[in-house]
């Protein structure tokens, strides 16, 4: 089992046929996703890498009966694709794109909770979501994942990388991982995957990895103190990052107060976490919860 | 992005928003003809740094004199102004701004904010200005007034008044300053994409005007290819050479004040590096993020941005291969290495595409590398020479 994504997964990519659109897309399908077509506006009727291109979201959806999408529209236009995906219904659009602004990202966030369709946004500036064996959707090299139980979030991409990998060297396979994007204004967050990862039957722990700035972990801290029954392990990255300095990620800014590493690992701490302060020794200290 | 005070008044007086009459200066003379063009007989000399807390710091003094204005000027440019912003190392002031001064009547505060979790962008007001808002929202919460900003209908008249008459303001001409400062710094945030627009203080005057005495603008980078005529503001000399250079390729950098350069893909691993670091009792000299798919020039060009800090005494290089290959960064590192002329040992941990190709490459290179085989390997291993190499001199 798993979350979001398996084999009945029908993906589309928009932004098909520019060249990251076309390699991982691509990729995904050599993974084992099952691919159906992709969306380039212009590029409708031709054929690209062995796979249809629609002018639009709708006659993608109409035509190939795609049920998630992954966006690889630059990002002065990708606001306006994730608003062509949610009026299309898809169930699940996975934004990759980086660098969207703010602004733009406001009023998605608006419509997709005022929109009475039933999509759900991961991303954007995040490395996808993938269960391992079945289905992977975004940039995440898949060799490194194996099936099993624990469920990943993460706000990063690399260091979501660096999880898995010391999980899967234990032999602990993963159900599903998932980058929540290190932008300020997100699709799913933290609790509503954890929600996901609780009722999941084939999830028995989970492994959240934060970052400094907004207080997303520490919202989730307390959900999982009043509704989570499955272990956690956490990993807040950016102990070491000054004050006041955007760290890369738009969202890994530490602007005063409670949104730094230390007070979000006393957080969750004090919730009831089992909290890692060593990026490596997330999958040691989850083998041996396991045992 | 940044921007300086004289900058945001331009800015937000285009916006209808109240600021006194002032002229940026950057010599004495010149300041001292700023202020004859003025006119009256009180100025505000004030250095201009991208970093609060200019005034506590000796950055900010009143004039009652010409005579006063030329010696303030002369003492305040060229100063190297340290502030609880600015980091132990300061800045150097090489812009003043001199203003008319104010009989003020009244302090109060004003910002707009992001409020992450809401997805909605928020105005703040409080009755108690030119303090730190923190301060007060630990103190005494009720004296901030908050309006939620719904993005789909934007400001309401309904909300400048809320924080209008929330704040107190009585008399008519005030309220109708302070009703159109409120619309205008909504429709400057929104339209020029800022990520904080604040006036800390906003001030009645004893004349019932309200003005931004001061003024913070903050820009998201994401939305600054909409407007390049706020890119034309930035203002290099405030910004760190390196981080510059690092930005022009491409890549994110940020200077620390450590001993061990760290060059690793993604923003969040990179945190995680330094992180480690710091647990085995090492001291990262740098951010640097050389993104998902950088190519073996940017690779070369952050290795030779680290090399340029002299406190560097190792390096560790840590690359998790997604869609970044090992051999490309092995071929990156060796050459800016080969070319640079300092020997600084460096501690290699590749994990992923190519792996053993980047290896044999490194290997090969007659270079000083030292190979890890996880994170934590890496991070003792890098630790312990840097602190070898410390030793040595």
């Amino acid at each position: 089992m798993s979350i979001l994504v398996s084999r009945e997964t029908k993906l589309i990519t928009i932004g098909y046929t520019g060249k990251q659109g076309t390699f991982h897309s691509i990729q995904s399908r050599d993974y084992g996703t099952n691919f159906v077509g992709g969306v380039t506006p212009g590029k409708g009727g031709r054929i690209h890498e062995g796979h249809p291109v629609f002018n639009t979201v709708h006659t993608a959806v109409n035509k190939t009966g795609a049920n998630a999408a992954m966006i690889f529209v630059p990002p002065a236009a990708a606001a306006d694709s994730i608003l062509e995906c949610i009026d299309s219904e898809i169930p699940l659009i996975v934004c990759i794109t980086e660098g969207i602004p703010v602004q733009d990202m406001i009023k998605v966030k608006d419509v997709l909770k005022k929109s009475t369709s039933s999509s759900r946004l991961i991303g954007p500036n995040c490395p996808g979501i993938i269960t391992p064996g079945e289905c992977k959707i975004g940039i995440m090299p898949g060799h490194i994942h194996m099936p099993g139980k624990v469920g990943v979030i993460s706000r990063s991409g690399t260091l979501t990388y660096e999880a898995v990998y010391q999980l899967t060297k234990r032999e602990i396979g993963q159900s599903t991982c998932i980058g929540i994007g290190g932008d300020p204004i997100i699709g799913m967050n933290f609790i509503d995957l954890l929600d996901l990862f609780e009722k999941d039957p084939g999830t028995e722990s989970v492994i959240m990895i934060g970052e400094i700035g907004g207080n997303a972990e520490t919202e989730a801290a307390h959900w999982i103190k009043n509704h989570m029954t499955k272990p956690v392990v956490s990993f807040i990255a950016g102990a070491s990052a000054p004050t006041g300095k955007r760290m890369g990620h738009a969202g890994a800014i530490i602007s005063g107060g409670n949104d730094t590493a230390d007070s979000k690992f006393k957080i969750l701490e004090d919730c009831g976490v089992n909290v890692v302060r060593s990026p490596a020794r997330l999958g040691e200290v989850m083998e041996k919860l396991l045992k | 992005m940044n921007i300086h005070e004289y900058q945001a008044k331009k800015l937000m007086s285009d916006f209808g928003i109240g600021v006194s009459k002032g002229i940026m200066v950057t010599s004495v003379d010149e300041a001292i003809k700023a202020a004859k063009a003025i006119g009256g007989d009180r100025f505000v000399v004030k250095a201009q740094i991208h970093a609060g807390g200019r005034g506590k710091a000796g950055g900010v003094k009143l004039a009652t004199s010409f005579v006063e204005v030329e010696q303030h000027a002369k003492n305040i440019l060229g100063m190297n102004l340290v502030t609880y912003q600015t980091g132990p190392s300061g800045k150097i002031v090489k812009k003043l701004l001199v203003e008319q001064a104010i009989d003020i009547e009244h302090e109060y505060y004003v910002a707009i904010v992001l409020d992450r979790n809401s997805g909605k962008i928020n105005m703040l007001c409080s009755s108690e200005g030119g303090v730190e808002i923190e301060k007060v929202a630990k103190e005494t919460p009720e004296k901030i007034i908050k309006v939620v900003i719904d993005p789909s209908i934007g400001f309401s008249p309904f909300m400048a008044r809320k924080l209008t008459y929330g704040i107190g303001l009585k008399s008519e001409e005030a309220i109708k300053d302070a009703m159109k400062t409120f619309e205008g710094l909504y429709k400057l945030y929104t339209t020029l994409d800022c990520s904080i627009a604040e006036i800390n203080p906003l001030v009645l005057t004893k004349q019932q005007r309200v003005i931004a005495l001061d003024a913070k603008i903050n820009f998201d980078d994401n939305g600054l290819f909409r407007h390049p005529e706020i890119n034309d503001l930035r203002d290099e000399n405030e910004e760190s050479a390196s981080e510059l250079e690092a930005s022009t390729h491409g890549l994110s950098y940020i200077s620390l004040d450590g001993n061990i350069g760290c060059l690793v893909n993604g923003a969040g691993l990179a945190m995680a590096t330094m992180d480690i670091i710091k647990l085995h009792g090492g001291s990262p000299a740098n951010f640097l993020d050389v993104g998902g798919g950088a190519t073996k020039e940017a690779v070369k060009k952050g290795c030779s941005i680290i090399l340029s800090d002299s406190n560097v005494k190792a390096i560790l290089i840590n690359i998790f291969g997604g869609i970044m290959r090992c051999d490309v960064v092995a071929e990156g590192v060796t050459e800016a290495l080969k070319e640079s002329n300092r020997k600084v040992p460096v501690v290699v941990r590749l994990e992923g595409t190519n792996v053993a190709l980047g290896k044999k490459i490194m290997s090969e290179s007659g270079l000083k590398i030292i190979s890890a085989n996880d994170l934590e390997d890496a991070a003792m291993k890098v630790v312990t020479v840097a602190k070898e190499k410390e030793e040595e001199k």
